[in-house]
């Protein structure tokens, strides 16, 4: 028998959702935070909120396929005897061995070689399979330190001092004993299958000061050959610029809270950091309050998808920008064809983030030689390649619309922003209007 | 070869380090006196070669950094990250050394004949460092593996989140940190001490028997929320 009086339909809390409830009920039952690979889920004011204007009378357009858009890039031409001369903007950011497995490194240096980029090492040391495969090879020099040797420094092409991490700006790195086979154990001098954390801070360096000795001391140690990048993350990008230059970098590289990580607590990735689009502009200020923009190169990453995305960036005033994420995903990171054995491990293609847990079935987030066997480096260096190509064509695309013959002629008066958050952040007009948030102190 | 003298009060930094560069391999250039180093940095950092270099007098942060083979002694105190990621060969100093002394040293011999300030052996992987006298706190945090031997007394947090790394202490220990017990020396112990003490040139000052040795209780290998607060 039914109520004559209509009831209230069952209704859920917003702020305690499913997913909020979920996650108590998993911290009760097991004691430890969510770790997870990959960066921020949560929804940010991004370029898909900025929009390029395009040529009109005022601006005349170049004829694609016909007039030049050159997409070269020098790096680290304020102090190095070498700087690096890439053939596009678009970097393979750094990713450890350890963290993807020898196959996935090598396709990595072979995607960037054959586009004409770089790539870059990880917290775990130079392999012979990226060496090997990359014509341009970034050495990261992390606080862990793991598999540091001045040989290695003096045959990397340029040298990353990473402060900072997007994903996780103030915190160390993080490898799971799951991940530390035999060969990630001797590389980083450790037991086998011991949880691996790294420091957050330098081992033998505080603060601006001493990175700038630091720094000099790289330098010594490589006869002022190669350019010095410094990385950090979305934390407060304008005084981490300026520091970074007066430590004497060559190169600084942002990196904002969408860029990934190998593993990390998801509390940490979710919840510290700024998004991308609100960092370039503070660097870019720090830059041009020094007199240092284009001098000291900027290279931006975090959340970097299209080649909307590298135009975008440049023309918020970067030199070039680096991809992590979606390199992985075009070498095969989550793709649906591996669906069955994502639901094996109660996840989706698009969701599987467990990448700590070394049981990627694409074989590019593992240590398991019976999966990462299954990654072919050479078809995956080939899809890489391919990306990289269009990602490439697409800001030239746009370029050519707004009249520029460089990537680099691109600039903010190119933009307006869809959203008010997104014309604050970018400091570029809300679109219809010539004003954005903060503009003129108003 | 006649020893080579290099001034730095004359010449660049540059220029010391870019002569010590070239000699690779086979060299008969292996002695380098350096004079009025001034607290410089980076003394003969990113050496490669079985050179035999004294510095007269006492240099500023990372000498002898990255060291490969060489014997760098140090008439004089060395600033911080002395031997900073040393590869093989020695640094001697005959007076202090200040912070991060031998961090992240992967092999080779770090000897400091007064004393050394906090974080000694920070993150080290593999060097032998010999303190003749005390060492300040958090010295050997995360060390991996190696040697250090204290023939004084040990500050704050010895060897906090340590490895597989060896400590012995001679004197007293302020306190432990996390993951560091004291462990049972055994008869392999006392005859790698005597090595470290003959070739730390601390033989005759302290005998193996008087050392105590710590190390890793390995609870944090792996986690565990019951150890929780131990973080």
């Amino acid at each position: 028998m039914t109520s004559e009086f209509p009831h209230t339909p069952p209704r859920k809390s917003y702020t305690f959702s499913d997913a909020v409830n979920a996650e108590i009920r998993r911290a009760a039952a097991t004691g430890i935070y969510d770790i997870r690979g990959g960066g921020t889920k949560r929804f940010l004011p991004h370029f898909d909120d900025l929009l390029f204007l395009g040529a009109s009378i005022s601006r005349y357009p170049l004829e694609g396929y016909r007039e030049k858009c050159s997409t070269d890039v020098w790096l680290g031409t304020r102090f190095a005897k070498k700087p690096i001369h890439l053939d596009i903007p678009v970097t393979i950011a750094g990713m450890s061995f350890g963290a993807l497995s020898g196959p996935a490194k090598e396709a990595l240096g072979r995607g960037a070689s054959a586009a004409g980029t770089s790539t870059t090492t990880g917290d775990g040391g130079m392999t012979e399979e990226e060496r090997g495969h990359s014509k341009t090879l970034v050495y990261q020099y992390l606080p862990s330190r793991y598999g540091m040797n001045p040989d290695d420094l003096r045959r990397a092409d340029a040298i990353e001092v990473v402060v900072g991490q997007g994903a996780k700006p103030g915190g160390g790195g993080m490898l799971l004993g799951q991940k530390i086979s035999d060969r990630v154990a001797m590389m980083r001098n450790l037991p086998k299958g011991i949880d691996q954390r790294s420091a957050c801070r330098h081992p033998d360096w505080t603060g601006p000061d001493d990175l700038e000795i630091k720094i000099l001391e790289l330098r010594e140690i490589t006869d002022w050959e190669k350019p010095i990048y410094v990385k950090i993350g979305g934390a407060r990008p304008y005084y981490d610029t300026a520091l970074a230059v007066k430590a004497g970098a060559d190169v600084v590289v942002l990196d904002g809270m969408q860029g990934g990580t190998a593993a990390t607590q998801d509390v940490f990735i979710e919840q510290v950091g700024q998004p991308i689009l609100a960092c370039i502009p503070q660097a870019v200020k720090a830059l041009q309050d020094l007199g240092m923009h284009r001098k000291v190169q900027l290279i931006v990453s975090g959340g970097i998808r299209t080649g909307a995305d590298v135009a975008k960036a440049m023309a918020l005033g970067a030199d070039a920008v680096a991809i992590g994420t979606a390199a992985l995903i075009a070498l095969g990171d989550n793709d649906p064809a591996f669906e069955a054995e994502y639901q094996k491990l109660g996840t989706t293609a698009g969701a599987y983030d467990d990448w700590h847990e070394g049981k990627d079935p694409v074989g590019i987030t593992t240590q398991d030689s019976e999966l990462y066997n299954r990654f072919d480096p050479v078809l995956g260096g080939r899809r890489l390649k391919n990306y990289l190509k269009v990602m490439t064509l697409e800001a030239q695309t746009i370029a050519r619309a707004c009249g520029k013959n460089h990537l680099h002629n691109l600039e903010p008066e190119d933009l307006c922003a869809l959203t008010l958050e997104a014309a604050a952040m970018a400091r570029v007009p809300l679109a219809g209007t010539d004003w954005y948030p903060g503009k003129n102190g108003l | 070869m006649s020893k080579q003298t290099f001034d730095l009060s004359a010449q660049s930094l540059r220029e010391l380090n870019s002569a010590l560069h070239a000699l690779k391999g086979q060299t008969n250039q292996t002695a380098w006196d350096i004079v009025n180093p001034r607290g410089s940095h980076a003394i003969a950092a990113g050496l490669d070669a079985p050179l035999d270099v004294t510095v007269h007098g006492s240099t500023g942060y990372y000498c002898a950094g990255m060291n490969k083979h060489a014997t760098v002694r140090i008439k004089g105190s060395a600033g911080p990250g002395v031997a900073q990621n040393m590869m093989s060969g020695a640094v001697i100093i005959d007076g202090d050394a200040s912070q991060y002394a031998g961090a992240t040293g992967r092999g080779g011999l770090l000897v400091i004949k007064g004393n050394a300030s906090s974080r000694c052996g920070i993150s080290m992987k593999g060097i032998d460092i010999v303190v003749h006298g005390n060492i300040g706190h958090m010295s050997a945090f995360m060390a991996q593996s190696g040697n250090l031997v204290v023939l004084g007394n040990a500050g704050d947090a010895l060897g906090d989140s340590l490895y597989e790394a060896r400590m012995f202490v001679r004197g007293t220990v302020k306190s432990l940190g996390a993951d560091c017990i004291e462990k049972q020396m055994r008869p392999e112990h006392y005859e790698l001490l005597e090595d470290l003490l003959r070739r730390g040139e601390a033989e005759g000052k302290a005998k193996p028997e008087e050392f105590r040795r710590y190390g890793s209780a390995r609870k944090l290998y792996n986690f565990n929320i019951d150890n929780a607060d131990a973080y």
